[in-house]
């Protein structure tokens, strides 16, 4: 399958790594992964910071750039829930009904890592190997704006050497929120302190999501506090083989 | 022939409690600070959401209701002037007298008045959102009439001099070491050897409180629901307090928010199941009372009802946050919200705290008097899935963000970071320059305001040494 990688700003810029290793994944299980290079930034940190306006020419940019692609995957459930809940609602305010149409095409053919592999794909077993323990956070979009349920720990059950410990109050919010994070630090951190408590109590090395956002997040704590816990992208775990460790 | 009146307002300023004094992450701080309201908070918000989460567990078609309680709230609201006039007529018929009032200075007067033409220096009042929105207690109180409040939690609220916290539970900042002292400073008539024993805190407000119904004739209530085709009013409450109010005064006066009409009788039966699960997680509310005008020889008397827009109508005029109109104040959202977990509800300035108080506020005052509160949320999403009547807050937070005023460093940064970004070489360039700013060592220490928040617990991670489209570049 032909498959278009939405690569995300934050990937791009900071995270590079999850990025690649959604490419080396895909192209591990046959697929032809191609990189649209006018993509930039799907407007989200604009459109929930109240900036509407300024996305606008984001989402049209956004629309043109994966129109003509038959399958969109991003390593973001929040960037795919942007793309899905997000792009028509604000070109449609701007009365632009022309473009909220495409966007809702460009949608319903864009997927999160995990609904592309088992939705589309109909794969748990990625052939992946990764002999760590591991808690999985489920991002608040994945789990409340995509609906991607259990898919995340389908795959990762199926990863050979993996322990997968569970994370209490795993379906709570980390904190972050884009600019919530900046804006309302302090309850930011007062929400991340109780993600890293649970992190830390299930003895894993290594705390996975589907978001690098969220992760950087959870991350950015746990590495302020010098907890020797890692945060890893779950793109990251599947990529990884007995030949090529992550 | 119909009349324009004008654009609908918003509720008044110098009246209510609809406004804080300072910005949401300003009150948060202070209330983050305070180790004994994190764990009043955290142990009352999971203890109610698991129990509501298993009485809800118990539906098989809590989904379809949901959905048919969300349908009515916006038929209703589609046709509310009709039903309000139609609920006019009805309570008229059945003997009660309606009064209309835009704001809370009027509906302040309307009730100071009523309460006046009684003779009465005194009222007693039952748990009442639309009350505390718009401050009657205190107009009341400034014409010489002294309003006490009977739900347990706001009578510790009222005693403390205090301001509630939660719509439902009011008092879930006071522990019951607290709620001794108010007692025994406030409590008229209370005994000096009163402990922290609950039972014995409960039973010295029982004894006041009984002397205090079987001794004043005027209550003053709110509604849940007021159903248009029979001129019916409802309360549901917990302790019997309502109950109380409702039946033995000889004057009952009832504001209500003219969102609460519901179109017919049998529309209850689909809020009655929503409310008492989403709210306090139980399969039936304990105290239901209905009444209809007056019935000579039985109840009050003399029965007002006045209904305050105080700026329903102007969020009635918005498409996206009308929808804030169709909460039934079950506080579901409050107890599943990460932000209130650990705040509180003080720290959102207004009586409507939480997810449901962070979109309807804003729209009751008009943005720019609540303009941090679209804000004191990370969009998690928690609470548009605890919502009985699925008020999608998420996406009324998001559209009120992009009415908020926004700071002009703010705006000029977010518009250059999208012109930027809709220029792929710009942007790249950005990325790499990006990349130089690397401090060895400091992860973001020392970055200005207001990314220092950021910094202040949370290393950034060290940027790449190549960005992706870099690599995929050079592949």
């Amino acid at each position: 399958m032909r498959i278009a990688l939405f690569v995300t700003c934050l990937a791009d810029t900071m995270f590079p790594t999850a990025a690649k290793a959604t490419v080396g994944l895909l192209e591990r299980l046959g697929h032809e992964v191609v990189f649209p290079a006018e993509q930039t930034c799907c407007g989200q940190m604009h459109i929930n910071t109240g900036y509407q306006k300024d996305a606008l020419p984001l989402v049209r940019r956004h629309v043109r750039t994966f129109e003509p692609y038959d399958v969109v995957v991003a390593p973001s459930g929040s960037c795919v829930g942007s793309v899905r809940h997000q792009h028509a609602m604000v070109a449609r305010s701007a009365g632009e009904d022309g473009l909220a149409a495409r966007a809702e095409a460009v949608a319903a053919r864009t997927y999160e890592l995990s609904e592309l592999l088992v939705d589309v794909l109909g794969i748990e077993d990625v052939g992946a190997y990764y002999p760590h323990r591991v808690t999985y956070h489920p991002t608040c979009h994945s789990l409340r704006v995509l609906r991607v349920g259990d898919k995340p720990l389908r795959l990762l059950r199926r990863v050979r050497g993996l322990d997968l410990v569970e994370l209490p109050g795993a379906e709570q919010c980390c904190g972050f929120g884009g600019t919530f994070a900046v804006k309302n630090a302090d309850t930011s951190t007062a929400m991340l302190a109780d993600k890293m408590r649970n992190v830390l109590g299930t003895g894993a090395d290594v705390c996975t999501a589907g978001d690098a956002s969220c992760l950087m997040h959870i991350g950015g704590g746990l590495s302020r506090l010098r907890t020797g816990v890692r945060t890893v992208h779950l793109a990251e775990i599947l990529a990884s083989t007995e030949a090529e460790a992550a | 022939m119909t009349t324009f009146l004008g654009m609908p307002v918003h509720a008044p300023r110098g009246v209510g409690h609809l406004r804080g004094d300072e910005p949401f992450p300003v009150a948060a701080r202070t209330a983050l600070a305070n180790p004994q309201l994190r764990r009043n908070l955290h142990h009352a918000t999971t203890t109610i959401r698991d129990k509501s989460g298993r009485v809800i567990a118990e539906l098989p078609d809590w989904q379809e209701l949901r959905a048919a309680g969300s349908a009515l709230k916006a038929a209703t609201m589609a046709r509310l002037p009709e039903l309000l006039d139609q609920l006019e007529e009805a309570v008229t018929a059945a003997g009660g007298v309606v009064h209309w009032a835009a704001d809370a200075r009027e509906a302040n007067q309307i009730v100071t008045d009523l309460v006046r033409a009684t003779g009465q220096h005194r009222v007693i009042k039952v748990k009442s959102m639309a009350t505390q929105e718009i401050g009657l207690n205190e107009a009341l109180e400034q014409a010489g009439i002294t309003p006490v409040e009977t739900d347990l939690a706001e009578l510790i609220v009222q005693l403390g001099d205090d301001k509630p916290s939660h719509i439902l539970v009011p008092a879930i900042h006071r522990n019951r070491a607290e709620i001794r002292e108010i007692f025994l400073r406030a409590m008229p008539g209370v005994d000096p050897s009163l402990t922290d024993d609950p039972p014995r805190l409960a039973g010295a407000a029982r004894r006041y409180l009984r002397e205090t119904f079987l001794s004043t004739p005027v209550a003053i209530s709110g509604a849940n629901f007021a159903v248009a085709e029979t001129g019916t009013l409802a309360v549901v409450e917990s302790e019997g307090n309502g109950r109380m109010c409702l039946t033995l005064p000889q004057t009952l006066i009832t504001v209500m928010g003219i969102e609460k009409v519901v179109p017919t009788w049998q529309d209850l039966e689909v809020f009655l199941q929503l409310l008492p699960r989403a709210s306090t997680g139980e399969r039936m509310n304990p105290y239901t009372s209905m009444w209809t005008g007056v019935t000579p020889g039985d109840g009050p008397q003399n029965f007002h009802l006045v209904l305050l827009d105080n700026g329903r109508t102007a969020v009635l005029s918005d498409e996206v946050g009308r929808q804030a109109l169709h909460c039934i104040r079950c506080s579901a959202c409050l107890n599943v919200c990460p932000v209130y977990e650990r705040t509180g509800g003080h720290a959102y300035g207004s009586v409507y705290p939480g997810p449901i108080g962070a979109v309807l506020s804003p729209q009751l005052t008009g943005v720019e008097d609540n303009a941090s509160l679209p804000y004191a949320s990370s969009l998690c999403g928690a609470c548009f899935d605890a919502c009985p009547v699925k008020i999608d807050i998420p996406s009324i937070l998001v559209h009120l963000r992009n009415q908020a005023p926004h700071a002009r460093t703010e705006a000029a940064v977010m518009g250059a970071a999208a012109y930027t970004m809709d220029h792929p070489r710009l942007y790249a360039a950005a990325q790499r320059a990006a990349k130089l700013a690397r401090l060895p060592g400091r992860r973001g220490r020392g970055l200005p305001p207001p990314l220092s928040g950021w910094a202040a617990s949370r290393d950034l991670p060290e940027p790449p040494k190549q960005t992706f489209r870099d690599w995929w570049r050079g592949r």
